[in-house]
């Protein structure tokens, strides 16, 4: 079976759309970002989070009645996965810090019938601070890992295109957060990080099948020599799309409300990944003003694949 | 053509082997049990297996089986009911000396034990229980640590006959001492430094007539004290935990001031916490019955007294010299006490402790002594967006009595408000003090339902994701979808082997990095058939396509992992917890994808098309 036979799509005529396209819609994320923010987990807030199973449907007005009257005023309580799981956040708080509210919390539940504790977060303001600090630098670290990696496998262009390409993907991943307003904690920022690692990879594959025309293809332009590569990974670019997806959309479906926000990050920036591989990527490369003398001398790798694994 | 030599098929068949052997302990389940063992490293016997057994017997509880290890005892049940019961008799039958914790013990097989597989270990999030970090007050090891020196000089002050006006640690740090006059100061300096070294002692800082000396700790010696605070801390912890009875914990050190604490099963939190950041320790007082209180309260307080309050809130006056601190206690029980019928604690002290409470007592006879409860508790508070620290000493009086005879190495504290109160406090005492005051910074309790809620959905997505790329790949790739199928299975079997043999801890952002691991394998070997495909298509020989395919994607396919394994590493070296576990099996399943998808694929293609005459492939 073959979904693609041989295609001649012209993928690099549409890149001045596709990156004007992806040009505002990021400029448009990173203004909106730096207004509204994200929407953080008490990972990155601090705060206290306490999920209590009930017997049968929970009241939620009771409960929230029970709370309004407490010192946990502030309390936003919800449904969680179910009717009969309640989900109690509460916000940092001054002099509403220490580890003990979970404690007095769920003693405050309980008193007025029998509730089952199924999960208790709290974390302290210094965490989250840090676990922000350390979220923004582990993307860095991430980015300039994989630049150097791509400017010594290549060429500094391709590292630059497959760094622009993944900082797209970023923005937009995470924008995707912004406007729904999802909530964003750890899980989340490990979901981005292997977007990070994802996105490269298809980069990667169709930057080297650029390298290969480019030798091959003496006579074709630049423009042309990408325009074939693309065609030419296209049907894996696809099927790996695919099959990953696949995973995902299970883990979406029946990996439960832990595993959600991770999945839609993951589903998101595949779908991104896979876009930006084709029409970011190598324009990007291309405006820098890639050409054949970059990439030459070659050097031939391996000779037998017989004795090579 | 495309054949490999024998040796490689021997390789790859003993490492699937290995694989399947390693992976196998992960597919049986594990059974209730309690695991005995002893708090003070004394052995465990047959008579300890007997003691419970009797004990078990007459309770009409009926284990499934006892095993004893170097260490321990493990009995298992076949539900958790019986275990539960299991656990109240055996506590009964046996003393204090033994830790008598639930355990999930995994029910692998004698065979595969003896080859040391064991099944991977599941994280919190999945077994239920709790993970807190904890953060050690550093201000208050130095400020101890600078408490410690000022009754130290004065002691060396008086030995040496060395007169001085005061001794006191200022509030901002450091350690004042205001001297009589200059030969007093002279000899006074020349003293410390030749006593503690690793002071610096400026006296430079006396005003006109004032004769001063400022002690501060060097560098060296708060790098020193806050090291041994951490360390102490730790040690003082796993005590804790110990009396607790949690089987397998974690106690670990994060960082330069933070330690880990996991507690798998525990499901009091309430009662874990209350006993890990408790800095409760007793202190052993005259009471000042000389004095009147009420002048007190009107703020006229005798120069050798403070004045304290008792539970009830009733105002004490009490000598400010301490008898006796809560170090020098070794061993404390809770019971009830004989005379009132309420809870109490029965303290045995160490010899240097008994020396001196005995001395103290001696002369003390038909006076008030009493019991002080001193507790620190520190928490951070947001206060004007920054993250500012607060303390709060509770000092309470828990009894008062009157002494009637000389006292020893053994007595009771009574006037405790219940036995649970008198049990932690015992507990407490008998774990030792903390070196510094210890705040909780972040908990996460994962209960037993949603751990196990957790395993079934982390379960039921791999198993139909799984299955989804499975049945994909033979649509579209035939022959070659079913090899790669093949390839896929063993990538899951040779990562969950190495975790089990790693003994990695499976978390579910763990199981949600096998599901992204099963998606991306394939990719290795869509590079390698689209590949072929394109060959063949171009009008090579199958054989030649076969070849070229392998060849020419092996470069993609090493490029594009190790950007992925880059992202991973990244992942793995600044997350924390969960984001770890995800990091690392996504590591290992590149690894093991990287294998399975070029060599083990590529020899079962080479099995099927090697050295022989092929029209077409199934591709």
């Amino acid at each position: 079976m073959k979904f693609i036979t041989k295609t001649n799509f012209d993928f690099m005529g549409k890149r001045r759309i596709a990156c004007w396209l992806s040009g505002i819609s990021s400029v448009v994320l990173v203004v909106l970002f730096m207004v509204q923010g994200l929407n953080y987990g008490i990972d990155f807030t601090g705060g206290t989070i306490v999920e209590v199973g009930y017997t049968q449907e929970a009241d939620l007005t009771k409960v929230r009645n029970i709370l309004v009257q407490s010192e946990f005023s502030n309390a936003v309580v919800q449904y969680y996965g179910a009717a009969t799981d309640v989900l109690v956040r509460i916000p940092p708080h001054e002099g509403l810090n220490s580890a003990d509210i979970s404690n007095k919390l769920i003693e405050l539940l309980g008193s007025s019938q029998s509730i089952e504790i199924r999960r208790v977060e709290f974390v302290g303001p210094q965490v989250g601070d840090e676990l922000r600090e350390d979220g923004g630098l582990a993307m860095i670290y991430a980015l300039l890992g994989i630049l150097l990696y791509v400017a010594i496998r290549f060429q500094t262009r391709f590292a630059i295109g497959a760094v622009v390409a993944t900082v797209h993907d970023v923005i937009i991943t995470v924008g995707f957060f912004v406007v729904t307003r999802m909530e964003f904690d750890l899980t989340v920022l490990a979901a981005v990080l292997a977007v990070i690692g994802y996105s490269l990879n298809d980069t990667v594959v169709v930057f080297d099948r650029i390298r290969e025309n480019f030798h091959k293809l003496r006579k074709a332009t630049p423009v042309e020599v990408m325009n074939v590569s693309l065609n030419e990974t296209l049907s894996r670019t696809i099927m790996t799309g695919l099959t990953t997806l696949l995973v995902l959309v299970a883990l979406f479906l029946f990996g439960g409300e832990t595993l959600l926000a991770f999945s839609t990050a993951l589903i998101i920036g595949i779908l991104i990944g896979t876009y930006s591989s084709i029409y970011i990527a190598s324009p990007v490369t291309l405006a820098l003003g890639v050409s054949k003398q970059d990439l030459m001398p070659v050097v031939k790798e391996g000779t037998e694949a017989d004795n090579r694994p | 053509m495309n054949r490999y030599p024998t040796w490689k098929y021997v390789l790859i068949a003993i490492i699937i082997i290995i694989g399947i052997i390693y992976s196998f302990p992960n597919i049986y389940g594990s059974d209730p049990a309690l695991q005995i063992s002893s708090s003070r490293g004394a052995e465990i016997s047959e008579l300890t297996e007997l003691q419970v057994q009797i004990a078990f017997d007459e309770a009409g509880i009926k284990p499934q089986s006892y095993e004893i290890n170097p260490n321990n005892l493990l009995i298992r049940f076949a539900d958790e009911e019986t275990q539960l019961r299991a656990q109240d008799a055996a506590r009964n039958a046996l003393d204090r000396t033994y830790v008598v914790a639930l355990n999930l013990a995994p029910s692998t097989p004698d065979w595969l034990r003896k080859l040391g597989a064991e099944p991977m270990f599941l994280g919190l999030d999945l077994r239920g229980g709790v993970h807190f970090l904890m953060e050690v007050d550093m201000n208050a090891a130095i400020s101890k640590a600078e408490e410690r020196y000022v009754s130290d000089f004065r002691s060396l002050f008086r030995e040496n006959k060395i007169r001085y006006r005061t001794i006191s640690r200022r509030d901002q740090g450091g350690v004042l001492v205001r001297f009589q006059n200059s030969a007093e100061q002279e000899n006074g300096v020349r003293l410390i430094n030749k006593n503690n070294p690793e002071v610096k002692v400026d006296s430079s800082v006396s005003e006109s007539g004032e004769f001063h000396a400022l002690v501060t700790l060097s560098e060296q010696s708060i790098i020193e004290t806050r090291t041994n605070a951490l360390q102490q801390n730790i040690i003082t912890l796993r005590k804790r935990v110990n009396e607790l009875g949690v089987a397998e914990p974690v106690i670990q050190q994060q960082g330069d001031r933070r330690v880990v604490v996991e507690l798998p099963g525990v499901q009091d939190t309430a009662r874990a916490k209350d006993i890990l950041g408790a800095t409760a320790t007793l202190e052993f007082r005259m009471v000042d019955d000389a004095h009147s209180v009420q002048d007190a309260l009107d703020g006229r307080v005798p120069a050798g007294s403070k004045l304290y309050y008792d539970r009830d809130g009733q105002p004490m006056l009490l000598s400010k010299q301490v008898l006796l601190t809560g170090d020098h206690i070794i061993d404390a029980a809770s019971g009830i006490d004989q005379a009132s019928g309420g809870p109490d604690v029965t303290i045995t002290l160490d010899g240097k402790g008994a020396r001196i409470f005995s001395a103290a007592t001696r002369d003390e006879v038909g006076k008030r002594m009493a019991v002080v409860f001193i507790e620190t508790k520190t928490e951070t508070v947001m206060e004007d967006g920054t993250a500012v620290k607060k303390k709060e000493t509770i000092e309470e009086v828990i009894n008062a009595a009157t002494i009637k005879e000389q006292l020893g190495k053994r007595f009771h504290i009574t006037g405790l408000d219940s036995t649970q109160e008198a049990r932690n406090l015992a507990l407490l005492l008998r774990a030792g003090a903390l070196a510094a005051p210890i705040e909780i910074i972040e908990e996460r309790t994962v209960g037993p339902s949603l751990g196990q809620d957790n395993i079934k959905q982390g379960y039921e997505s791999v198993i139909i994701g799984f299955t989804l790329v499975l049945i994909f790949m033979v649509v579209y790739y035939r022959l070659f979808g079913l090899i790669a199928n093949v390839a896929l299975t063993l990538n899951v079997v040779l990562l969950v082997a190495l975790m089990s043999m790693l003994q990695a801890t499976l978390t579910m952002p763990g199981i949600a990095g096998i599901v992204l691991t099963v998606g991306m394998a394939v990719d290795a070997n869509v590079l390698i058939f689209e590949r072929i495909r394109e060959e063949i298509s171009n009008g090579n020989s199958p054989q030649a396509s076969i070849h070229a395919g392998f060849e020419k994607a092996f470069s993609s396919i090493a490029d594009a992992n190790i950007t992925t394994l880059i992202a991973a590493l990244v992942l793995f070296s600044f997350g924390t917890g969960p984001i770890k576990g995800f990091a690392v099996t996504l590591s290992l399943g590149i690894i093991c994808s990287m294998f399975t998808a070029i060599m083990v694929s590529r020899a079962f293609i080479n099995l099927l098309y090697g050295g022989r005459k092929v029209q077409k492939l199934m591709i």
